[in-house]
This record gives C-alpha cells, sequence and structure tokens, in this order.
C-alpha cells in the first residue's frame, strides 16, 4: 500500500516548483484572514506548507483505503430500486473518508466552510482520487457544483446552499446533457416556467446525468418561450424531490461506481440562478471549464495508475529468460507512456495555474474596491489564456491517458485483457474521459481560436528568453524554435485561405503542434531545475518532433480530397 | 451527558517498513532509521474516544510520554479532533520499561483528575507487551476491559462494552470511571484539513522557546487553543515516588537480544486425509511442538 502524494515524485516536483505566490497573494488578500481564521495562512511559505500537508493526508486516504476498494466498487456498482439510487457502501465509505479530511469544499471561502484552496491544489487532489477509483472523482469533482453556485448565485443561495457542500452533507449535480442535446447544447429543451406568483417550474428530461439522484441539482432549462438558441437558456437550482424522478440509470462501459441516471421533471419547482439567459453562455461555459480541468485530472490519474501497473508488470515478467522492460518494443512503449504522462501533467498544472489567475484577476476587477487598469488587463489576459489552454490540456490528457491504458493492455498481453488486473477496468474508465464534458473533437473546436489569435505566443516568447543555452537544452530549443516558426506559418497559411471546412478539418493538427511546442517548453523550463527530468524531456520533444512535422506537412499539403469524396468512401 | 475521556497514545517506530538499518549492531532499535509514527492501536482508541465525544458531548484529552518529538503525534491527535493534548518528557521519565511507564500514566490521569474513562491502544508496534493499559488501571484501582471493539452504552455511572474473545465476543458492564484497551476494529478518521492547518501551530513551551519565544508567546499560544500541555517528571510523579518511574522504577533488564533467522530447510508433505493429519498431530506432540 502508498501514499499517492508521496510516492508521486512528478506531482511533488510540480508542487514545490509552480509557484503560486501571485495567486495566494491576490487569494488571500493580503494573508488576513489569520485574524479571523485560524486555520488561514499567514504568509505563501505557510500556504505552501499546508498545501503539502493536507496533500499528504489525501495521498494517505487514496493510497492506502479508496485504492483498495475500487475493483469491488467497480464490479458490483451502484443499486436502483424503485426508483431510488442506493451507493456501493464502499463508495460510501470513500466519500465519508474525504468529509472527515475536510476536502469535499476545497475551494470554497472559508466563511462557507471551505478551505480557499486554489483549483491547482484541488486538481492535485483530482488526480490522486481518480488514480485510486475514477468513478469517485465524478462525485468528489462535483465540488464545481458549488463553485458554480458561488460565483454566480445570490448572496442568499450562497449561505442557503454553501455550508452543506463544504461538509459534504449535501452532494450536487450538473443536469444539462438532454436526450437530443450532448455536444449541442444551445438545443436544450427542459422548459423553465413561471407562475403568477413569480416561482419557477421545470417540466422535462434530462440524461447522462451524473450522480442525479443529488440532493441539489443545477439545471440547464430554457425559460424564454419561442427560442430556439443558447439565448434562451438561464441555470436553475432545484433540490431533490417527489416530482424529480430518477429513471433509470444506465449501464456503463466503465466509471462503474458512480450512478449516471436519466431524469424526469415532473413541475419541479426551482430558483433561478444569476441572470435569465445566461444560463449556457456564461454560468454553464465556466461550470463546463471548471469540469474539464478536473476531467483532464481524471485522466491523468488514471493514466498515472496504468503507467505503474505496466512498469511494474514490465519489470517482473520474464519471457526467454529476461523480464520484458529489456525487449526494446517494451522499454520504448513505456519511455513513451512515462513521457505523455510527464506533459500532460505539466501543462494541466500550466493550466490551472492559469484559471487561478484568472479567477483572481477577474474578482480583483469586478471589485469596485480593487478594480484597476492592471487587474483588468491581467483578467483579460488569463481569460484568454486559460480559454486556450483548459481545452488543450483536456485533449492532451485525457487522449495520452486513453493511449497509456491501451499500452498498458499491450504490455501485460493476455493477461491484461482479463479481469485479475486492474488493467481492463483503467481501459474501461478512461474511455470516457475524452467523450464527456466535451470531445476531444470539441476541445479542438475551443482551442483553436486561441492557437490562430496566438494567445500562448506571449508565455511562449518568455519561456524561449527564460531557457538559457546549454548543452542539454540548445539541440532541443533549437528543434522548439523551429517548431515556432513553422507553426506561425501554418496560421497564417489556414488564416489565408479563409476556408471554414479546410480550417476545420485541419484544426486537431493545428491544436495538436501546437501542444508539442508549448508542452516542450514547459518541459524544458521545468529540467532546468531538476536534471533527473532532462532524459524524459528529451523523450518528449524528440517523440514530438516527429509527429509536428507529420501534422505540420498535412497542414501545410492543402490536401482537400477527404472534403471531396468523403461520401464516396464512407458510402463505398 | 458529558464524559471526560483521557487517550494515552505513543510515537513509535513504523516497524511495518523495516530496513536492513533497523537495527542496530548492539540489537537494539536504531530509532533514527525508522520514521517515527502514531501507534496503530493508539489510533483505533482516539477514534473510539472522538465517537464518544461526538455521542456524549465529551471532552478528549490525548496525552503521550517520551521525547520531545513526540509532540508529532499530539499535533496529529489534535487535528482529528481532540480537545487537549499533553506531553509528558523527562530525561527522568526515559528508560521506563512498561512498569514505569504504567506508574507514570497513572499519575499524569490522577493529576488531569475528573474522568470518566481511559482509552488506551491493546499494544504498541515496538514492544508488543499489552501491558501499560491494564497496569495503569490496576495502579489507579481502576475496572478494566481490554479488547474492546465497541462501546455500546455510556452513561450513569457506567460503561456496556463488546470486546473480543477467542472465536467470538462478549459484552461486559462496569462501573465508570474504568479503562478500556481497544483492538484495530474502528477505522480511524484522518486528518481534518481545516484542523490540521490549524493545530500544525500547536507547540509545546520548550518548542516556543526553541523557536526565540517568550512568556508571552506562551500566554498567546495558550490564548488560541494552541498551546501543547508540557510536564516534567516533577510536575505530576509525587517526590516520594520519583524511583518508580523512568530507568529507576524498571525492573526490566534486557540481558542479551539475539536476531533470529528461520530459514526452511526441507518440506514433508501430509496427505489431507484422516490419517494423515493424526501422524502429523502424534509427531508434533512427540517433538513438543503440541502439548
Amino acid at each position: 500500500m502508498s501514499n499517492f502524494f508521496s510516492d508521486n515524485k512528478d506531482l511533488q516536483f510540480t508542487l514545490k516548483n509552480i509557484n503560486l505566490q501571485e495567486v495566494m497573494d491576490l487569494k488571500e488578500n493580503g494573508y488576513t484572514e489569520n485574524q479571523k481564521f485560524d486555520d488561514a495562512p499567514v504568509n505563501y511559505e505557510d500556504a505552501l506548507d499546508s498545501f503539502e500537508r493536507v496533500l499528504d493526508v489525501i495521498g494517505d486516504i487514496t493510497g492506502e483505503r479508496i485504492a483498495p476498494r475500487a475493483r469491488q466498487v467497480d464490479e458490483e456498482g451502484p443499486k436502483f430500486e424503485n426508483g431510488v439510487v442506493t451507493y456501493h457502501p464502499l463508495t460510501v465509505q470513500n466519500l465519508k473518508d474525504l468529509r472527515a479530511a475536510g476536502v469535499m469544499g476545497v475551494m470554497l471561502p472559508r466563511e462557507y466552510g471551505g478551505l480557499n484552496y486554489p483549483n491547482t491544489i484541488y486538481t492535485m487532489m483530482t488526480e490522486m482520487v481518480s488514480r485510486a477509483d475514477a468513478s469517485l472523482q465524478n462525485l468528489f469533482g462535483l465540488q464545481d457544483i458549488a463553485e458554480t453556485i458561488y460565483e454566480f448565485g445570490s448572496d442568499e443561495q450562497r449561505a442557503k446552499y454553501l455550508p452543506a457542500f463544504a461538509t459534504g452533507e449535501a452532494d450536487g449535480s450538473m443536469d444539462l446533457t438532454e436526450p437530443d442535446s450532448g455536444s449541442d447544447l444551445q438545443s436544450v429543451r427542459l422548459r423553465a416556467t413561471q407562475d403568477e406568483n413569480g416561482n419557477w417550474f421545470l417540466d422535462g428530461n434530462k440524461r447522462f446525468i451524473t450522480n442525479g439522484c443529488s440532493q441539489t441539482h443545477l439545471v440547464l432549462a430554457r425559460s424564454e418561450e419561442g427560442t430556439s438558441d443558447g439565448r434562451g437558456l438561464s441555470m436553475f437550482i432545484c433540490s431533490k424531490c417527489p416530482e424529480l424522478v430518477v429513471r433509470r440509470i444506465e449501464h456503463k462501459m466503465g466509471i462503474h461506481g458512480v450512478a449516471t441516471a436519466e431524469l424526469q421533471y415532473n413541475h419541479v419547482p426551482a430558483e433561478l440562478c444569476g441572470k435569465r439567459k445566461m444560463g449556457l453562455i456564461r454560468y454553464v461555459m465556466s461550470l463546463m471549464n471548471g469540469a474539464r480541468v478536473a476531467i483532464s485530472a481524471q485522466a491523468l490519474g488514471i493514466a498515472e495508475a496504468a503507467y505503474r501497473e505496466a512498469r511494474q508488470y514490465a519489470s517482473e515478467r520474464e519471457q526467454f529468460k529476461v523480464t520484458i522492460d529489456q525487449f526494446p518494443p517494451v522499454y520504448d512503449m513505456l519511455a513513451r507512456m512515462k513521457a505523455k504522462l510527464t506533459a500532460s501533467r505539466a501543462l494541466l498544472y500550466e493550466t490551472t495555474k492559469c484559471v487561478d489567475l484568472r479567477t483572481c484577476y477577474v474578482h480583483r476587477s469586478e471589485n469596485p474596491a480593487t478594480a484597476d487598469a492592471a487587474s483588468k488587463a491581467a483578467a483579460k489576459y488569463y481569460t484568454e489564456v486559460a480559454a486556450t489552454l483548459t481545452p488543450m490540456s483536456k485533449a492532451m490528457s485525457t487522449e495520452s491517458a486513453n493511449q497509456i491504458c491501451y499500452d498498458n493492455i499491450q504490455i501485460h498481453g493476455g493477461t491484461g485483457y482479463m479481469h485479475d488486473f486492474d488493467s481492463e477496468r483503467l481501459y474501461r474508465d478512461v474511455r470516457i474521459t475524452n467523450i464527456y464534458e466535451g470531445t476531444t473533437q470539441l476541445q479542438v473546436v475551443a482551442a483553436i481560436g486561441g492557437v490562430m489569435k496566438r494567445s500562448l505566443d506571449k508565455m511562449m516568447n518568455e519561456l524561449f528568453d527564460a531557457i538559457p543555452e546549454t548543452d542539454f537544452t540548445s539541440p532541443l530549443k533549437a528543434i522548439l524554435k523551429k517548431e515556432y516558426d513553422l507553426q506561425h506559418e501554418a496560421v497564417d497559411f489556414i488564416a489565408e485561405k479563409k476556408d471554414p471546412d479546410y480550417h476545420n478539418l485541419r484544426a486537431r493538427s493545428m491544436v495538436e503542434n501546437e501542444t508539442f511546442l508549448f508542452v516542450g517548453l514547459l518541459l524544458l523550463r521545468d529540467a532546468l531545475k531538476d536534471s533527473d527530468r532532462e532524459a524524459v524531456t528529451e523523450r518528449y520533444i524528440l517523440d514530438g518532433e516527429k509527429d509536428f512535422e507529420r501534422n505540420y506537412k498535412l497542414v501545410m499539403s492543402d490536401d482537400r480530397s477527404v472534403m471531396e469524396k468523403h461520401r464516396s468512401i464512407i458510402d463505398y | 451527558m458529558a464524559c471526560k475521556i483521557i487517550v494515552f497514545v505513543k510515537q513509535v517506530p513504523d516497524t511495518k517498513n523495516v530496513t536492513g538499518q533497523a537495527m542496530k549492531e548492539d540489537g537494539t532499535v536504531n530509532r533514527a532509521a525508522l520514521p517515527a509514527i502514531f501507534n496503530p492501536e493508539d489510533l483505533n482508541a482516539l477514534e473510539l474516544a472522538l465517537q464518544l465525544k461526538e455521542r456524549y458531548n465529551g471532552y478528549v484529552v490525548v496525552a503521550t510520554m517520551g521525547l520531545p518529538s513526540a509532540a508529532g503525534v499530539l499535533r496529529s491527535a489534535l487535528s482529528r479532533g481532540a480537545d487537549e493534548a499533553i506531553l509528558l518528557t523527562d530525561r527522568a521519565l526515559g528508560g521506563a520499561d512498561t512498569l514505569a511507564t504504567s506508574f507514570a500514566l497513572s499519575r499524569c490521569a490522577k493529576k488531569i483528575g475528573n474522568f470518566d474513562l481511559i482509552l488506551c491502544g491493546r499494544q504498541a508496534i515496538d514492544g508488543d507487551t499489552a501491558q501499560v493499559g491494564p497496569q495503569i488501571a490496576e495502579k489507579l484501582a481502576l475496572p478494566q476491559i481490554s479488547y474492546v471493539e465497541e462501546v455500546l452504552e455510556l452513561g450513569d455511572g457506567k460503561i456496556r462494552a463488546k470486546r473480543a474473545i477467542e472465536g467470538g465476543y462478549e459484552i461486559l458492564e462496569s462501573p465508570t470511571p474504568a479503562l478500556l484497551t481497544v483492538i484495530d476494529s474502528n477505522d480511524p478518521r484522518p486528518q481534518h484539513a481545516r484542523l490540521l492547518m490549524k493545530f500544525k501551530r500547536a507547540k509545546t513551551p520548550s518548542e516556543i522557546k526553541a523557536e526565540g519565544g517568550d512568556d508571552a508567546a506562551i500566554e498567546a499560544a495558550k490564548a488560541k487553543g494552541l498551546l501543547i500541555g508540557e510536564w516534567a517528571a516533577a510536575d505530576f510523579i509525587p517526590a516520594d515516588e520519583m524511583d518508580r518511574v523512568g530507568k529507576k522504577g524498571s525492573p526490566t533488564n534486557v540481558k542479551q537480544i539475539q536476531s533470529v533467522i528461520l530459514t526452511a530447510k526441507d518440506y514433508k508433505k501430509v496427505e489431507p486425509t484422516a490419517d494423515g493429519v493424526a501422524g502429523l498431530i502424534h509427531e508434533l506432540i512427540a517433538d513438543h511442538t503440541l502439548g
């Protein structure tokens, strides 16, 4: 058994080197809360020390308690009888342990019983929870709902709902998807109507609702009769009640531990959250961006578990009288897995840091007492960067995690196909990560704008400047510099064409190349802080170079044949 | 009803992760090579105390005897929900065997006073004697229930508890105050994030002084509930009983410690039949393994 924090060198490196000083200085508002709350930090070092201690506790809970329960939770799952969902006793125990550790309101302010932690630290917890039991993350991660109520709800709603979220007594769900509205949330149909006293009621159906049996629901509904697009949608809060019926729970390929429900709303009383018509365009987009970060971390946690399984098995399994990790095809696979894992983590936490800076500067710029030109400019800048990095991170983290889980089974051979090992569970669990909270295809749509606008150029130029020329860095930096120039060329090429179809066709290649380039720089920066990271950094950049070149050639080829002939190909 | 519970805990070397350097050449434990942890069954005792605190509006005092560094387990206990912590530390208390330890702890309990229960873990993983808890009870002339799994009821001057016995359990009732030793029968709660962040600052007066703090700093810590009590021997052992604690009060002497390595040289197959088993039993009786 182990501690999922203290056994993870890369995660500890991240905490030590990410430097959240600016985030914490803003978030703690000059570290004044200590007068009122004796758990509040007195300075940044104190905050960092607390993060480390609390992460160590969560590392212990996830490694020693949650992980050993995961197989049974997967095999037996929740029950659904007479309209009532009952979670597996071990899932209940998992939640009890996390509640006892006081980490159900990680990001909420202290006045509501939260820890007032940045998203970065919350995401580290998410990663560890997912490594132990991916399905539990879907319950742990519902803290994003409390965060949304905090951001957009009224003072009364905050006071009413948030303290129970922080203690973990209340749980939540975000009810967005409908049978005919998945990726296309603009077409949501669930009706919200008002009676003569102004009370709201919800009628309609929702599908694929994670933890749909929850106490507190955030619901996206059509409040503006006669509309059919996103501007007619508002966000509502409603509570579990007889009018809200759980019709069934899904039988899924993976993440068995959490119930995914189909809901029927029979005139459910509800409260409007925030402003009318802002439901999708502002609140749900914000909620989903938070959830996208969480799913990136979920995928990363699963990938961490899979990589460790693969590494251990390959070092123990003997064939032809040697352990299989001595065969080039196997160690090459392991090295690629590790490089992808490390790269995904570097991108994820760079993303969370920017998300944290965005949140802090947006709060500052919206508060009349602190709003100034500098905070407004910073809010704008980090909003743009976070909007690019969040989908980029989700695409990379979830696609890499799928590959890592696939390779883990490959390394296990026939054994990995059997129920006896965790490999097949991880493979099933990871498969949803690049689908829900927006498919990879939609992440590309969300990220491509920032790529074309060169949103990350400022950060990349700063990184190029900050990385000194050494025997180790120079050749790798030269590769990245070349990629940087080629990527600019490709952006100009696409922009000048003004052909939306070709733009969409090649968007994935463009986003992937931006990722190779940006993450390569992050890893190079980090390798300078710890020479043990040099080999994995080199591996990522050298592997990436070939993939970059292929993508670049594809973009520049102007090969339009699939646009012209796809029908004939598909229909043959 | 309100109740006051004393929990005695111990910081022990982590014998779960024993490495090659675990023992010194003279056969004693190399404490420097093993990380110090909260004795596992003491965590069960603390958990039981905290559950009783929640059920009966209790107050939990945690005390440990040990080196100044043992304050670490007290901070950990506070972060789990204990109300007060006391460190018993003094050279005069060092080198104690179970007799001297239980004597010192009994005097600690006396000084705390006015308690309903004393809870101890069944045994510590470094010595595995399971003697300290029962000896404390004897020295205080308290009734004791050992091997407790669960407390069924507490109140009206009595306690009903379920204790493990070979092949089952029994339920005992006893007047209070009483001493219970607790086995690995509950799931000790983790440290709570907010309490952890608060009580990481809890310190003993010596720790405050070592960091350059003065009496005012000690008072300030006390006012914030962040002071860990620190008792020297003279603070709780009557002068005429001083020779009953520490090395002086310990009749146990370690004569020799041997590192015994058991190696299986040979094996013998016994058929799973009545004859086969009977033959094995006869053989074991013959070489005095049984009987």
